[in-house]
């Protein structure tokens, strides 16, 4: 009985990733700790991270959901080198893949395309991410 | 199952990382993982990091496994975070330090956090540096704050015990205050670049050659800057060969005293072997191990027993109305068990 209880409510792991050259930090520290207070675990990269920083950190972490905050406008070139890299080490079908920052409408579906799950933009709120990581979290 | 572990013996990261998640978790099927890897363990090297927070752990961590990567060994991390009493969550930020070791996987660094609920955050970090042993990983480092039992157990699964000290760190009241004086086997004041370093180290000297009742007048040799040898002077032929703990000025963030803190770890390592200490330690922590999974299991067992009577409320109530006394019950669930045992222990 207690195992199937703590199965269910298995601690959700996250990974709040800054990639690339870009400075602006402060939402992805916002995101962090919200989904702290949301009763995740946080990992949290650190800044101007390189793509194989974030994948190894996703993959050693065995992290459920990775989250990519790009504000610089690089996601088409830093999003599927994180995504090959996840791929090469096992680690993408069963996890849970955001993008956060700014995407413009005809960059979202490639990168769907490419196998992220959802993109937030500006004006998604927090209670829209913590309810899409609660139905989505992966089964393990 | 066992793909899992045969994927980790092979070397497949996201096996390892899934493993310690599993062990995390208390998944099922955890403890078979555990007992499987068992047998491929020991070889390791366990170093334990501890100090208060903002000491500089997560970074001197950093510089030592990069050292340890240009030796050509092989790394694994366990950083253990506090987590939130409240929503459970836990922001685990100890990974931003590690900038040496990006994108090196030979580096395998694992965020832990002390989950309140599980209980037990000493098995899981024992059964965590068995996974990655197994793993066949060098050097294991355990980092943790270094604040409370929870944490002093958790180091006391290293073989070495490293404990940072930053400079101005109140005055020598607070070390005795913290109990960090016993569990040190090498004591680093890191930041040793800031005002009032020498006086740290000055009070830590002091304090450690009060330590363990020994005598502080005629004591040579002890505690020298940097980590040097003559601090394994021995103290006579017939005595059993002591271990002064050095004391190592780092400046983490420059890589400076780095070289002399590994060389410090290493001589412990030696002794450890030169007088058969590093045998009794590993013994010791497996009588301890193995007392307290019989003490989680049993607990659990009986918790279930408990759930099974119609839980502990029924029993407080009877307490609270003088029908009954806590022995009693404790007598009560107990006896059935008790039963049980001789009966096998007789058959």
């Amino acid at each position: 009985m207690s195992v199937e209880q703590e199965q269910a409510e298995r601690t959700i792991r996250c990974l709040v990733a800054k990639v690339g050259l870009d400075g602006h930090d402060r939402g992805a520290h916002v995101i962090a700790r919200a989904l702290r207070d949301a009763g995740f675990e946080v990992i949290y990269s650190g800044l101007h991270r390189a793509p194989e920083e974030v994948v190894q950190a996703a993959v050693q972490e065995d992290v459920d959901v990775v989250g990519i905050s790009i504000l610089s406008g690089a996601h088409n070139t830093l999003v599927p080198k994180i995504l090959d890299g996840l791929k090469e080490y096992d680690a993408f079908d069963d996890r849970l893949i955001l993008v956060g920052g700014i995407v413009p409408d005809d960059d979202k579906d490639e990168l769907r395309n490419l196998g992220v799950d959802e993109i937030f933009g500006p004006g998604a709120s927090m209670e829209e991410m913590i309810d899409f990581i609660h139905d989505n979290a992966p089964e393990r | 199952m066992s793909d899992l572990v045969d994927d980790l013996l092979a070397g497949k990261h996201s096996a390892l990382a899934r493993v310690i998640t599993k062990i995390e978790n208390r998944s099922p099927g955890y403890r078979e993982i555990v007992s499987d890897l068992h047998e491929h363990t020991g070889s390791a090297d366990v170093i334990g990091v501890t100090g208060s927070p903002g000491a500089g752990k997560s970074t001197l961590v950093d510089k030592v496994a990069a050292t340890y990567r240009d030796r050509g060994l092989t790394v694994g991390v366990i950083a253990i975070d506090p987590s939130s009493p409240f929503s459970g969550g836990a922001v685990l930020g100890d990974r931003i330090r590690m900038a040496s070791n990006a994108g090196d996987m030979d580096v395998f660094f694992r965020s832990m956090s002390a989950r309140g609920s599980l209980g037990g955050l000493s098995t899981a970090t024992t059964d965590a540096v068995t996974a990655l042993d197994a793993f066949g990983k060098d050097k294991i480092i355990v980092e943790t704050v270094g604040a409370g039992q929870n944490e002093v157990d958790i180091v006391r699964t290293a073989d070495t015990v490293a404990v940072l000290v930053p400079p101005g760190s109140g005055d020598d009241v607070q070390m005795l205050k913290a109990g960090i004086l016993e569990i040190g086997d090498v004591f680093v004041v890191n930041k040793a670049d800031l005002d009032g370093a020498d006086r740290t180290v000055q009070q830590l000297r002091e304090m450690l050659q009060g330590r363990d009742g020994r005598p502080e007048t005629g004591h040579h040799g002890a505690t020298e800057l940097g980590g040097d040898a003559t601090a394994l002077e021995a103290n006579g032929d017939d005595e059993p060969e002591t271990w002064d703990p050095p004391i190592v000025e780092t400046v983490a963030n420059r890589s400076e005293g780095v070289g002399a803190f590994i060389d410090a770890l290493a001589n412990h390592g030696d002794y450890l072997d030169r007088t058969g200490r590093r045998v009794r330690q590993t013994r010791e922590r497996y009588a301890s191990e193995i007392r307290t999974l019989l003490r989680e299991d049993a607990n659990e067992l009986l918790a279930d027993e408990l759930a099974r009577r119609g839980g502990i409320e029924r029993y407080v109530d009877d307490v609270v109305e003088r029908h009954t006394d806590p022995y009693t019950v404790v007598d009560e669930v107990l006896e059935p068990l008790r039963e049980c045992v001789a009966e096998r222990r007789d058959g």
